[in-house]
Parts: C-alpha cells; structure tokens; sequence
C-alpha cells in the first residue's frame, strides 16, 4: 500500500517536472537558511563560551582604587590600597575556593638577539587555576619559589615564540634588566579575550620576585589586582557582598564614604555577552524562519491547485473504492515528500554555505546535530501542516462531482 | 431463488433546489438477481444516472431502501461503501476514466491497491485481466497510446479485477463507434454468459438490445421492464467467450 502510494507520488511529481522543483525550492531556501543561520549564531554563541571559559569559572576580580593628584585621576589598579594580607583575609572567606593577588607591569626583556616587551604578572601559584589556565610544558612555580623570590618565570606562548623562536624555553634563561630569570614552564594557549587582546603575551612570576627584581614596587606587599575563584556559582551574590564588607572594614572605609577598589564578577559580564550573542542567533534563527513558513505556503498552494487539477482522478479513485483516509494520505505523502526532499537539498546547502562562510569569512560555525534535527522535524512538519488543508479538500470532495469535473 | 444482487424498495431521491426539492427519483421498486443483464434506458432527466449513482454506492436515497447483495446501504459508514465500490461493484464508464499518466497494467490493478493487495499479486492480477480483455500485450502502454474502443476495454478490465459480483456501466459506449461499441457489448455478453451481473445505462436501442432484461425510466419513475426480444435461450450457443480486438462480428448476434 505504502509502497504504491510512494510510486504515485512520484509520478504526481514527474507529471510537471518545473512545478515541482520550483515548490521544492521553497523549502530548500527555508531550509538552507535556517541551517546556515543556526550555523553562525551557534558559531558565534561557542566563540563567546570559549572566551568566557577561557577567563576561568566563578571569577572575580578585585581592582586597587585609583590615584588623584591635583584633581588628575588614574585609572583603576593605580592607587596601592589592595595588598597581599587583603587577599590573605579574602581566603578566609566562606565559598572562595582559591585567591591570587596580581601586580603587573610592562616590562622589556631579552633573549640572545631577541627582545620583546610583554606585561610580566606577579603572583601566586593559585593563580594558574583560579583562571583555570594549565601548564602546557614544564611546570608552574611553587610557594616556596614565592616565599624565597627566586628567578623563575612561566612564559605564554607568543612571549615564548618571540624570545626564544624554535627553541624549547624549558629551563633555559632570559634577561630583564641585567638580571636573569629560568623559564620553569610554558602556559597553554588561551586565545584573545573579549576585547580582542592576546591573552597569550604575558610572562608570570611570582610576586615577590616581580616585586622585588622587575618592578621595584615602592609598596611591597601592594596588589594591582586580587583575582577570587569562587567554589560554585550559587556561592557568588554572597561572596561579593562578603568581600566588599571585609575590605571596607579592612580599609576602614566610613559609613557613605567611596569604595577605594572596585569589585567586579567576571561571570556576570560573560554571561551578559553571551546573552547578547544568544538574543543574536535567536534573531537569525527567527529571520529565517519565516522564509521556511513563505516555503510551506508555497506547498499548499501548489498542492490546492493539484488537487483541482486532478478532481477527475480523485472520483475515479473513489469509484473503485478509495477511502477518503486514502485519498487524503496520497496528497499529505506528496506534501511530504515535497518538503522532506527540499529539506535535504536545503541542509546540504545550508551546511555547504556554513562550510564556505567558514573558509572564506573566517566565520566561525557550528551545524549542530540538533538543529539539522530541528530542520528536519520543521521539514515535515510543514509538509504535514501545509499539506493537510489541500489533502483533506481533496478526501471531502463528492465522488460524482469529482467525476463530473473537466 | 437466489438473493438478489441488487433489490431496491420504494426509492426516492430529492434534489434540493434554489426553487425548492426537486424529486428526481419517485418511488422506484426493482430487483436483480444474479446472472442478469439489464439494461436501463430513459430520456436525459429521466433519472437514470441518479439511480446509477445510487447503485453504485456514489449516492445515498432520500427514501426508500436499497439492499445490495443483501446488505442494507442505508446503514454501512463511508469507508464500508468504499469497500463495496471497491470489491462488490465495477464501475465502466462512458469517458473510459482512466488515469492518464499511468501505464495500462497500473490502470487495472488500481482497485486492488485500495484492497491492499502486494504489489506482484496486483501485476499479476492485472496482466491477466487485460489478458482476458484481448490487451495482454499492452501492460505498459499509457492509455493515451490506444484507441477509445481499447480504452474502454482496459476499464472493463479494472472493473472485473477484483472480481465483482455487480457490473455497472454508465453509457459505456457513448464514446465509441457502431462497430466498436458492438464489440465492447459483445465483451460485456460474454462476462454475462460467465455469470456477472451487469447493469448498463443507455439511451440507445441497439445497445439496450444486447441486454437480456430492459427496464425504462421516465421522470423518475420505472415505466417499462420487460425481456428483450433478443434474449433467445438458443442464442447462448452462439456466443463467443469474448471477442479479440479486431475479431470483428466474430458470431456475435444481434
């Protein structure tokens, strides 16, 4: 049965070779479209999620407030009222799973013929995993390094390349200043952050080392920043409000009075991105969902002028004994068939379209299997529902009018 | 006596109309038995197609009964009729009514599609009905291919494929020639002689002669049913099973 309705079909279809194709190519636009845009809005959604776990989960930071001379104010991070017995006491702290204080600085330093000037970080060993950063070669420096202000440096991939080319840096040296300093291991690469910078150009140590022998900091002790890896993200609208209690008190800071640092969740400024990106595709997906619905009118109006077109058939089939749920499943079959093979055609040229935004616009893109699920499921459904109107037109009409029909 | 194939008690059939019901067919009684030719003549408006479409299951009386084969119409859903087109009645139209764009051998083997019969048992079904028909070598023609009097043999073979008891044919030589309209009734004759019941409309008197019984519509009422005068029980031995296309006047009287 199924077999000889499948065979009808086809011949239904072959009978105006044109019609049919321009039907289908309703749907395959729809279709295509939806894929190719799910494509680059999932694409843009996975960019963002890996910056966003790039920056490490459950992070805050903590910036020093900012200096003002003569009514010229720094920017934040130049003031020295964060220092290391802070982030000490924030450890203490309920939910706070690791806490890093940072001091940076722009530094020139050289290797051989190379030199190359990056920012140097200094700080504590928490540091690598409360911004969830591995080690890709060697290893990290230890507390003892931290306590003893040791030599020793972990170099991001483009400081590595720069100084010391092909060359494995692993226990090898480089000069800043005159001093020289043993590059324990290389981080992972990380990528740009959410502004674009390379995250990668940056050389850590510890900060008593950086303190003392980089940047001869006037302030030993004095942070730029203090970053806090929280334990779980439910743990966070408490912690903040926590910190920000304990660092008023512990700069005596009066009831009305500015806070002298400023404290950001990094997360809820990443989830924000990602929202926008979400909102994005969301916007895409629905843009190109309606060409797939303009598709499936398409359907239905070419299956409603079939079935005028062939009244005098349906009487014939209902004299020799069609039924009308026979009648109704050849004409919804055909809808189905319709939008199943558009669909398939679309999704290839949707994935194709991805594949080239990919190679030509460096775009990056993501055809999930789900969403060519999605497109499928749409597909017939849409056969389904647009079919359903002319078929059930169809499997009403009166024997003898049908057979009475030029 | 045998059941009747068809037994219709007291039929009527009102059409409504912008000026009111119009009653096409008023009080109509009439039995068939199986193994009967009957042949149903009546002027244009005499309500003969109306009662072929009752017959056939096409249409639903506004009064009075109808049995057919036994069961009463009035009381079986749409899909239990469609049943009946499909395995009690074949259906030989005056336009052939063949599906244009499939091939012969699909053409006859539709009905059993419906009757969801696989797919070799239908081709082999059909084959050997067109077979039957003096067309066995035309299975994957398309109907546009042959001529109107082979046309209307391939429908007589769709009509015969799921072995009806009943045969209605509704003109079902209106669009032919005299020559080959005496073949096609030649065609029904012999499925006659094989025992089917066959009904026929016509409004021609040559062709109601072939029938053996001729009942005579006129404004919705029967006003004549009577045997034919060729209806000879000598005549029977003449008769060729069925008539090759192109046999033409093979001892097929008159």
């Amino acid at each position: 049965m199924l077999g000889a309705m499948l065979r009808e079909a086809w011949r239904a279809m072959g009978a105006n070779r044109l019609r049919t194709f321009l039907t289908m190519l309703g749907m395959v636009i729809g279709v295509g479209a939806v894929v190719l845009m799910m494509a680059i809005g999932q694409g843009a959604q996975y960019s963002v999620a890996q910056t966003i776990s790039s920056m490490g989960s459950n992070i805050f930071v903590i910036l020093s407030g900012y200096t003002s001379t003569g009514g010229v104010r720094s920017g934040g991070g130049s003031a020295p009222t964060l220092n290391v017995s802070d982030a000490e006491a924030i450890a203490e702290l309920d939910g706070v799973d690791t806490v890093a204080p940072v001091h940076w600085g722009s530094v020139q330093m050289v290797r051989g013929p190379n030199n190359w000037n990056a920012w140097v970080h200094g700080t504590a060993p928490a540091y690598f995993d409360a911004r969830s950063w591995p080690i890709a070669e060697g290893s990290a420096f230890t507390d003892s390094d931290l306590r003893a202000a040791t030599r020793v440096a972990v170099l991001g991939r483009t400081v590595a390349q720069n100084l010391f080319g092909d060359e494995d840096p692993v226990g090898k040296t480089f000069r800043i200043g005159q001093a020289p300093f043993t590059v324990l291991g290389i981080l992972a690469p990380k990528g740009q952050n959410l502004e674009g910078r390379d995250q990668d150009d940056l050389v850590v140590m510890p900060l008593t080392t950086a303190q003392r022998r980089v940047f001869g900091t006037a302030f030993q002790g004095s942070v730029r920043q203090i970053l806090v890896k929280a334990s779980a993200p439910e743990v966070m609208p408490a912690l903040e409000k926590n910190m920000e209690a304990l660092l008023r008190q512990r700069h005596r800071l009066r009831e009305g009075a500015d806070n002298d640092f400023t404290l950001r969740n990094l997360t809820a400024v990443a989830e924000s991105a990602a929202a926008t990106t979400r909102v994005m595709s969301l916007l895409l997906g629905a843009i190109a969902s309606v060409s797939l619905l303009v598709g499936g009118i398409g359907i239905m109006n070419i299956m409603l002028v079939s079935v005028t077109e062939r009244t005098r058939e349906i009487g014939i089939r209902m004299a020799i004994g069609a039924r009308e749920r026979d009648i109704l499943a050849q004409f919804l079959l055909e809808a189905i068939i319709i939008s199943v093979i558009g669909c398939a055609i679309g999704l290839a040229l949707g994935v194709g379209g991805a594949a080239l935004a990919n190679t030509l616009a460096k775009m990056t893109v993501v055809v999930s299997g789900s969403s060519v699920l999605i497109a499928f499921a749409v597909a017939a459904g849409v056969g389904v529902f647009f079919g359903f109107y002319p078929a059930k037109k169809a499997a009403g009409l009166d024997p003898i009018e049908a057979l009475r029909y030029q | 006596m045998p059941e009747p194939v068809i037994r219709v008690e007291s039929l009527a059939k009102d059409y409504d109309t912008p000026a009111g019901p119009f009653p096409a067919l008023k009080d109509v009684s009439l039995e068939v038995a199986p193994g009967e030719f009957v042949a149903i003549m009546g002027p244009s408006g005499s309500g003969k197609s109306t009662f072929m479409n009752i017959l056939g299951c096409l249409d639903r009386p506004s009064r009075g009964r109808y049995l057919l084969a036994g069961r009463d119409v009035a009381t079986l859903d749409k899909d239990e009729t469609a049943a009946l087109r499909n395995r009690t009645i074949g259906f030989v139209f005056q336009g052939f009514n063949l599906l244009p764009r499939m091939s012969l051998a699909d053409n006859v083997a539709l009905p059993l599609v419906y009757s969801a019969i696989g797919h070799e048992e239908r081709l082999a079904r059909a084959g050997a009905m067109l077979e039957k028909v003096g067309l066995g070598g035309y299975a994957g023609s398309l109907p546009s291919r042959i001529s109107g009097g082979q046309q209307q043999r391939v429908a007589i073979a769709r009509a015969l494929v799921n072995d009806p008891r009943l045969i209605l044919a509704d003109e079902p030589t209106g669009n032919l020639d005299s020559h080959t309209s005496e073949e096609i009734m030649g065609v029904f004759r012999a499925l006659n002689d094989e025992g089917i019941t066959v009904v026929l409309i016509t409004h021609e008197n040559d062709i109601a002669l072939h029938a053996r019984r001729l009942v005579r519509f006129l404004d919705g009422r029967i006003v004549e049913d009577r045997p034919t005068r060729q209806f000879l029980p000598s005549a029977a031995s003449h008769r060729h099973p069925l008539p090759r296309e192109g046999g033409r006047g093979e001892g097929t009287p008159c």
